[in-house]
């Protein structure tokens, strides 16, 4: 499974990608594979001020809704609209073409909380157990 | 996992782990939730066939000589018409006309009935049967040790046929015959519920993984995929059939669940018909209808509201794979139940567009195209 070691990911399954001014947030390999069938994506609008850790945006299977949340606090500066339009990018390409939003970290600090790409293989392969 | 230890497995389980399933516990029975993906597995029903295990669907045997007349005083649909060879669509209902399952009937000969139950009715519906067996009528549950191969799709018929190596492309929409050759009590019906043609097997374990094999291996060319019960919901959905303990169940009644046309008032007696025939007089106050909305999937309970007002509430619902939009059903106000009528369901504190169908919500070409010429 792919886990992309310049990214960092919470233990609820998104990836961050992080720099100083924009942190751009999509769910993992991992997550797309659980869901399968993404046939809607809820994304939050530009202005949106997100708290880490909380909702911030919905992903829809064929059988049933999951929350995506912020893995970092701030406010939302742009949202991938083709998602709208083609919710199956979140299944074929995750890392790329199905990122979810961006924003601009209020709290820099809070990264160091992320995992990086090893401890997140861990926990994926410990749950797999 | 500690969860499933107590799960029933059916006899075609090992078939499935082999084909990679991802399965999942379904009324005490751990099932196929898809292969490979509910939407490709939907979309191989549609363009050629979609292999089923429905093996935890109750099989009772109801035979006799008074089993006609059993059968016919616990059902609202008119038996004695339903000839050897054929099947009903039907339902048992309580004194209050509350459906308590919704069922097929297969007559396979003259004083013998194989009747179909659902999974989590199973029970109750047996004993039900069973309280009303008599002398002249008998109740065997033979679900053990037996399955139901269900092919869906429009090539179900010659694959079917190479995989069994009898003529079934005869058999007409809802009848059955006799499977020569397969075991005790094998009978092979075009039913299904999926919308699409297809047969639905009913056979012993041992020869019901011998045909599974064969279609799989003789089907994969033709683009046959086994498929889940995830798209077993959203085929069935897309057909606009109702899902007992979903869209229905014991405080419906058959017309409130818009299956009038199941009930037959003119029969003589039948549990629940006073109930029935009162409320045909009267009236429903409400009904199930079809929604064909906009946005994120209506799952069962978002609210439905009309000109701002609730009037119901969605009983189910999915993403349409060929309509490539939200669909559903649900349970509404008679007064805001016509169709064309534009709802809005809530979902998750935001409002959007439904508008009532008549389902289905999607229809098969006609096999053959209608002659024009003059």
């Amino acid at each position: 499974m792919q886990i992309p070691a310049e990214l960092r990911y919470t233990k609820t399954h998104e990836w961050a990608k992080v720099a100083p001014s924009e942190v751009i947030v999509g769910i993992t390999a991992h997550a797309q594979e659980e869901l399968r069938d993404v046939v809607y994506v809820e994304l939050p609008p530009a202005g949106k001020i997100l708290k880490q850790g909380e909702p911030a945006a919905v992903v829809e299977s064929v059988k049933a809704a999951f929350d995506i949340y912020a893995p970092m606090s701030g406010t939302v500066v742009r949202a991938n609209t083709e998602l709208s339009k083609s919710p199956q990018l979140v299944n074929a390409d995750c890392y790329g073409a199905g990122w979810f939003f961006a924003l601009t970290p209020s709290q820099p600090s809070e990264a160091e909380a992320l995992l990086a790409a090893d401890a997140y293989t861990k926990l994926i392969t410990a749950a797999a157990h | 996992m500690m969860e499933t230890a107590a799960l029933q497995r059916t006899g075609l389980y090992e078939a499935h782990l082999a084909l990679g399933a991802k399965t999942t516990p379904f009324h005490g029975w751990e099932m196929p939730l898809y292969y490979t993906s509910i939407l490709d597995e939907h979309r191989s029903v549609r363009s050629a066939a979609g292999l089923f295990d429905i093996s935890h669907m109750g099989q009772v045997w109801v035979s006799g000589p008074g089993a006609q007349e059993m059968l016919d005083a616990l059902v609202v649909s008119d038996i004695t018409q339903v000839a050897e060879g054929r099947a009903c669509y039907t339902m048992l209902v309580n004194e209050q006309g509350g459906i308590l399952d919704d069922i097929i009937i297969y007559r396979v000969a003259a004083w013998d009935y194989l009747v179909i139950v659902n999974c989590a009715t199973r029970a109750k519906d047996i004993q039900w049967l069973s309280a009303h067996a008599s002398a002249h009528a008998a109740v065997e549950d033979i679900s053990a040790g037996r399955a139901i191969v269900a092919l869906q799709g429009p090539k179900s018929a010659p694959l079917l046929e190479a995989a069994l190596e009898l003529h079934v492309n005869p058999l007409g929409r809802f009848a059955a015959m006799p499977l020569a050759g397969w075991g005790d009590r094998a009978w092979v019906a075009r039913t299904g519920y999926t919308g699409s043609d297809g047969f639905e097997c009913f056979l012993p374990d041992v020869f019901a993984r011998r045909v599974w094999q064969r279609l799989v291996e003789g089907g994969r060319e033709a683009g046959l995929s086994p498929a889940g019960l995830g798209a077993r919901d959203t085929l069935r959905l897309e057909a606009g059939l109702r899902l007992y303990g979903t869209d229905m169940d014991e405080t419906t009644t058959p017309f409130e669940a818009d299956l009038g046309w199941t009930v037959a008032l003119s029969k003589p007696a039948f549990i629940g018909k006073a109930a029935l025939v009162r409320q045909k007089a009267q009236g429903v106050t409400r009904r199930l209808v079809g929604l064909l909305a906009q946005g994120p999937v209506p799952r069962q309970g978002c609210r439905l509201l009309h000109e701002g007002r609730e009037v119901g509430l969605v009983t189910s619902g999915t993403f349409s794979p060929m309509l490539e939009r939200p669909i559903g059903f649900g349970m509404v106000e008679v007064a805001a139940s016509q169709i064309n009528t534009a709802l809005q369901v809530a979902i998750r504190h935001q409002l959007y567009p439904a508008t009532i169908v008549k389902p289905p919500f999607w229809r098969h070409a006609p096999a053959h195209p209608a002659v024009t010429s003059g």
